[in-house]
């Protein structure tokens, strides 16, 4: 797991105005994280309050717990679906997409 | 925690075996109190595989593979009540079940198991086939081509179990049984033809006692004149992301739930009580669900665990009256999901009349000390 930005300040004394922006987009949309934060965070940051619906109901869900838990926060990230966005650094120029249910087999071709 | 109306039944247990032990007596009209230790028990009830399985049953006691074909069969009915007690629906059901074999010597071996097993009795009704790779893939599409054939029979199915842990909490509940949390029990006593219960929660006095505590009942069982050495075996499961229907029958080691989410399992340890899960024995699990079948790769793995099964000696059901203790019965079982059937609509009415049907004869602990 890399480092993220709770663990660099602890480090460095640094508070969290000088992470660097980094630009994303969420279902087509530009957005601006931060380095360091997930993208479970980077999203609520944003103002995202669904990120994904259920599979068995199709009831809409956001982040929850932010600590890898819950399987709230699953979405498309790059092309990969049911990625737990709280266990994952945003990254410049990610393309996050929100989860619809289950992902189809034929993306899940190995 | 005092109890002025003495229940006809203590159940202790409140897993999936005491749940539907509980559920039956309650449906004969019993009363019925059920003691669960609560979640700091193993509660094999959680982890299990939830299968409803019978193909493999029976090598060294025939009257196994008959007691568990007539709870496949009878689990329709089961599911019927569940669903209609509690609204909820456990998702059971009976498409045939395969055991995928991986290499000629593996299919080998299972053939001539098959072969043993019939051969035991007249196991006549006891339908399965032995597939090469062309016949399994015509009905199993999405196999690898290591997969070099496989045993199918129509016997074979499985259910949410979770859903039917919650259905037999839910359904008891509905038929008055007293449902008691965190109770571990310290001592049975025999007194007065009945007997009292103690823990830390308290005491209850009742005329019949029923220990259905899973790995609990090799403690429980010598309070009362009754045997039950049984002994944990672990085993560790893998659970991937939901994903849309692609298999419609259970394997005995990888099946898709009704949710969507793929469950690989069957290892076994014994390993005592340690429920540690480690990366050796689910490498070599999810590698053989992935030449199975190769669109696992594909799939996040969302959790793993482990859980213990009661294992009992020989592997098969220990049900017993006790002969210097009448009305305490033990009745414990590394299958409580496949047998759920038999313990709600056969053995929890022969609980409450005080005599063990001639299907279950086989199954005492006596057994064990010819």
């Amino acid at each position: 797991m890399s480092e993220t930005r709770t663990d660099r300040d602890a480090k460095t004394g640094r508070g969290a105005h000088s992470a660097a922006t980094l630009s994303f987009s969420f279902d087509g949309r530009r957005l601006i994280g931060r380095d360091g934060d997930t993208v479970a965070a980077s999203l609520l940051a944003n103002g995202v309050t669904v990120c994904r619906e259920t599979p068995v109901s199709g009831a809409p869900r956001a982040p929850y717990c932010l600590m890898g838990v819950c399987f709230e926060c699953l979405v498309v990230i790059d092309g990969v679906g049911n990625r737990q966005g709280c266990m994952v650094p945003l990254r410049d120029g990610m393309t996050i997409e929100t989860q619809h249910g289950r992902r189809q087999p034929e993306e899940t071709q190995g | 925690m005092s109890n002025h109306t003495e229940p006809d039944v203590v159940v202790i247990g409140g897993g999936v075996v005491g749940g539907a032990i509980a559920l039956g007596l309650a449906r004969s009209g019993a009363r019925v109190t059920m003691l669960d230790e609560g979640d700091a028990a193993f509660r094999a009830s959680r982890g299990n595989f939830a299968l409803v399985w019978v193909q493999s049953k029976g090598f060294g006691m025939p009257e196994y593979a008959m007691w568990s074909r007539r709870s496949a069969d009878d689990w329709h009915g089961l599911a019927t009540i569940l669903g209609e007690e509690t609204g909820i629906d456990v998702a059971h059901s009976q498409p045939g079940g395969f055991m995928l074999c991986l290499s000629q010597d593996e299919l080998g071996k299972r053939v001539d198991a098959m072969h043993r097993l019939h051969n035991q009795t007249t196991l006549t009704d006891f339908p399965y086939e032995v597939l090469d790779h062309a016949e399994t893939k015509r009905r199993l599409p999405d196999i690898g081509k290591d997969v070099v054939g496989a045993i199918y029979s129509p016997l074979d199915g499985h259910v949410n179990s979770l859903k039917l842990f919650r259905a037999l909490r839910e359904a008891t509940t509905r038929r008055g049984v007293d449902y008691r949390p965190n109770c571990p029990v310290e001592s049975i006593t025999p007194r007065d033809g009945g007997f009292r219960i103690n823990g830390p929660w308290g005491e209850i006095a009742t005329a019949k006692v029923v220990l259905a505590a899973g790995l609990g009942n090799a403690r429980l069982a010598p309070m009362v004149g009754l045997d039950a050495p049984v002994k944990p075996s672990k085993g560790q499961i893998i659970v991937t992301e939901k994903t849309a229907p692609f298999l419609h029958n259970p394997m005995v080691t990888v099946r898709q739930t009704d949710e969507g989410g793929v469950m690989i399992g069957d290892s076994q340890e014994d390993r005592g009580f340690d429920t540690v899960v480690g990366q050796p024995i689910l490498s070599v699990m999810a590698e053989r669900a992935v030449r199975m079948f190769p669109r696992l790769a594909g799939l996040n793995v969302v959790r793993t665990w482990s859980a213990l099964r009661v294992m009992s000696p020989d592997g098969f059901p220990i049900y017993d009256q006790s002969l210097s203790c009448p009305g305490a019965f033990v009745v414990t079982c590394h299958s409580g999901v496949t047998l759920a059937a038999n313990h709600v609509l056969t053995l929890a009415p022969a609980i409450l009349s005080g005599v063990l049907p001639d299907a279950v004869a086989s199954f005492s602990a006596r057994r064990f000390h010819v």
